[in-house]
């Protein structure tokens, strides 16, 4: 009897564990239980592409999503789009390495770190799977063809112009707000901005700051509201990417500063309509996101079939699209980017 | 007697939390062969393993810290940090044999800044390495920029990406195993371990039982500043790219993965290999579901839930058994409470 009183602590422990345990397992169980009707294996050889971007949930990524779908239904193909929260190389990594244990067709993938994913991609292309990079290339030799938007220089080109036609008289302080500050295209487009800028007809504009909002809405506003204050001369921030822009959109309508700051940049017309039609942004640029999907799902299934292997110099065509023929570095162009105003915004939706 | 004694130990034993994690595990395992006919595959392990080997070795150095009462939540800037410096030391000419060292250096450092700052300036961990997060973040902005690094030489990174010869077993992995042994070790069988648990449980009688506990506390930080330093090496070896925001949200992955291993958040009571287990745990559960195309969020919600559930059920269950224990004790006074009743002694 002495010994039951001794001893009876681990009982109540012992009850407590109990009841965690059944009740862990019961959460493990329901998190993990509605999936398994997804979990359908795809058939062996069927065309099985997917696409991973620099993170999830960004409207600009679920467009392209949409035109690899268009072409995944064309081709008769499977498509997904799986990638992480945050838009970090080390978290894509895992998502690569999970895309080559399901033995997937091909990789659609714009690179958060172009060199931090490159060996999980060379592993990945090491067993069989092609790799094709959009809208961000990974580094060189870990893709089998790059889809670029629309060319480097080009871009950097029509940004400055933008900023030309926004500021009064070509003249005045412009900053820029970019994404991250290792994202290969943005900084590209940056460098061709500042070449540009050197230019005699720019020469009335002035950078005076480039900050990064890292595609994350919060991080982007406070960057914006940083060079407002740290800028007070600002005539122009122009933001190449889609979130950064409507950021800084939101940041100028708080903060009254609408219409006396002028904002331009890259990003999609859906996302920016409102703040066109009332007038912060009188002109922005992209290319036409969906066909880029579009394109990149096409080129992974010609890859896959083996029609190209990505070659500079091999030519193929797209139903819709066109003629493309393989460049430097395994690279090909979408086409020419597309300015969006007031009178012409409404054509287009994505 | 004897034969309820046994039955006794045993339930208890039973009913030990790294029993309770082997149990999810063999339940995600299971789960897991169902959802991806891929997910049963010694690559795919070596994948899912080698992810959260910084999260893992780091945690390593925080059960420590936890158990004694204290957290450092610098870590992952510690990482950052370090990732940037190597990759600055490469790229200015200076070889890795002396930039590893170098840089582990620099994280005995920063945990000595930590350290000095919490046990002598006497301001809570809390603060100091919250300060000391953005510090640190900060500094390896202003070392390497917007820049990313990574020219390292192939025997670098495959340290970081390649298995040991003829096995699936990651290098990393080795370094975990080895590091995790060796805590284990000194924090559950020596006097060094003993210290830790007394400054956990209540500091002050520590103290006066002849504790250092400036120099214990300060050794900790310094452990976790090195450890911190090393999954940054791990890190840019894995990804054979040296950023300054390499790291960045490892924090919390750190002292979720030693939550879940039932380490008191208050201190006191924790164990190493409830942290290794639930390290694997975490890594089985989000490798299964991005295996079985569960979105992104509901991979979060997952880990959330069960993070939730793993601190307060137990807690609940605590709460449940003292009301009963006091009713039991109401009704039949010789029973109950335990406490109060000398210490059973041989007759």
């Amino acid at each position: 009897m002495q010994f039951d009183v001794n001893r009876s602590e681990p009982k109540t422990r012992l009850w407590q564990r109990a009841v965690a345990v059944t009740a862990s397992l019961g959460l493990a169980a329901t998190a993990l239980l509605p999936t398994t009707v997804g979990a359908t294996p795809a058939a062996q050889g069927a065309l099985n592409v997917a696409f991973l971007p620099k993170a999830v949930n960004n409207p600009y990524f679920d467009t392209a999503a949409n035109g690899a779908k268009k072409a995944a239904s064309e081709l008769g193909g499977q498509f997904k789009q799986v990638g992480p929260s945050e838009a970090t190389g080390a978290a894509q990594v895992q998502f690569i390495q999970d895309l080559t244990t399901q033995k997937v067709s091909a990789i659609g993938v714009s690179a958060a770190d172009p060199n931090a994913i490159a060996p999980a991609l060379r592993a990945a292309r090491g067993a069989g799977i092609k790799i094709v990079g959009y809208d961000s290339s990974p580094a060189e030799g870990a893709y089998d063809v790059f889809v670029n938007q629309a060319d480097t220089q080009g871009i950097g080109e029509a940004l400055v112009q933008m900023a030309c036609d926004e500021a009064p008289d070509c003249a005045g302080d412009i900053a820029i707000l970019s994404a991250t500050s290792t994202a290969t295209n943005q900084n590209a487009w940056i460098a061709v901005m500042q070449q540009t800028l050197q230019q005699a007809q720019y020469s009335g504009l002035n950078l005076v700051d480039t900050v990064y909002g890292n595609d994350d809405d919060q991080t982007s506003q406070q960057q914006a509201q940083g060079l407002l204050q740290a800028h007070p001369n600002l005539a122009v921030i122009v933001s190449p990417t889609s979130v950064g822009i409507a950021s800084a959109a939101k940041v100028l309508e708080d903060t009254g500063n609408a219409g006396t700051v002028q904002l331009t940049g890259l990003g999609t017309p859906n996302s920016l309509k409102a703040y066109v039609k009332d007038g912060t942004i009188k002109e922005f640029a992209l290319w036409n996101v969906s066909n880029l999907g579009y394109l990149t799902y096409y080129v992974a299934a010609k890859l896959v079939a083996g029609e190209i292997t990505g070659a500079p110099g091999q030519t193929f065509s797209v139903p819709n699209l066109g003629d493309y023929t393989i460049g430097d570095k395994s690279t090909i162009v979408l086409g020419p980017p597309q300015v969006f105003k007031a009178d012409n915004i409404d054509q287009f939706d994505f | 007697m004897s034969g309820r004694l046994f039955t006794r130990e045993y339930a208890h034993w039973l009913a030990r939390w790294e029993v309770l994690l082997i149990v999810i595990i063999a339940a995600l395992l299971w789960l897991g062969t169902r959802l991806s006919p891929v997910f049963l595959s010694a690559q795919n392990f070596s994948n899912l393993t080698v992810g959260e080997m910084e999260i893992a070795i780091i945690a390593v150095a925080m059960t420590l810290i936890i158990i004694a009462g204290e957290i450092d939540l610098s870590v992952e800037s510690m990482a950052g940090l370090a990732s940037a410096v190597l990759g600055f030391l490469w790229a200015a000419g200076v070889p890795l044999s002396i930039g590893i060292p170098l840089v582990l250096g620099m994280g005995i450092l920063g945990g000595l800044l930590n350290g000095i700052l919490v046990m002598r300036a006497g301001l809570p961990s809390l603060v100091v390495t919250l300060g000391t997060l953005a510090l640190f973040r900060g500094l390896a902005s202003v070392v390497l920029g917007p820049r990313a690094i990574s020219n390292f030489p192939a025997e670098f990174t495959a340290f970081g990406f390649g298995n040991v010869p003829g096995t699936a077993v990651p290098w990393p992995v080795v370094v975990f195993a080895l590091l995790a042994a060796i805590v284990g070790l000194a924090l559950h069988r020596t006097w060094f371990g003993r210290q830790v648990f007394a400054v956990g449980k209540n500091q002050a009688t520590a103290r006066y039982s002849g504790v250092p506990v400036v120099r214990l506390k300060t050794g900790l930080f310094m452990l976790s500043g090195l450890l911190a330093a090393l999954a940054g090496v791990i890190l840019t070896s894995r990804l054979s790219s040296a950023r300054s925001d390499a790291g960045t949200g490892m924090t919390l992955a750190v002292v979720t993965a030693v939550l879940l291993g039932g380490v008191n958040i208050f201190g006191g009571s924790g164990t190493i290999s409830g942290v290794v287990l639930a390290v694997f745990t975490l890594a089985v559960l989000q490798n299964a579901l991005r295996l079985a195309d569960v979105s992104t969020e509901l991979q979060s919600i997952s880990v959330g839930l069960l993070l939730i559930v793993s601190v307060v059920v137990p807690n609940l269950a605590r709460q449940l058994a003292h009301i009963l224990q006091r009713a039991r004790a109401e009704r039949n006074p010789t029973r109950g409470a335990p406490e109060r009743v000398p210490p059973y002694t041989p007759a």
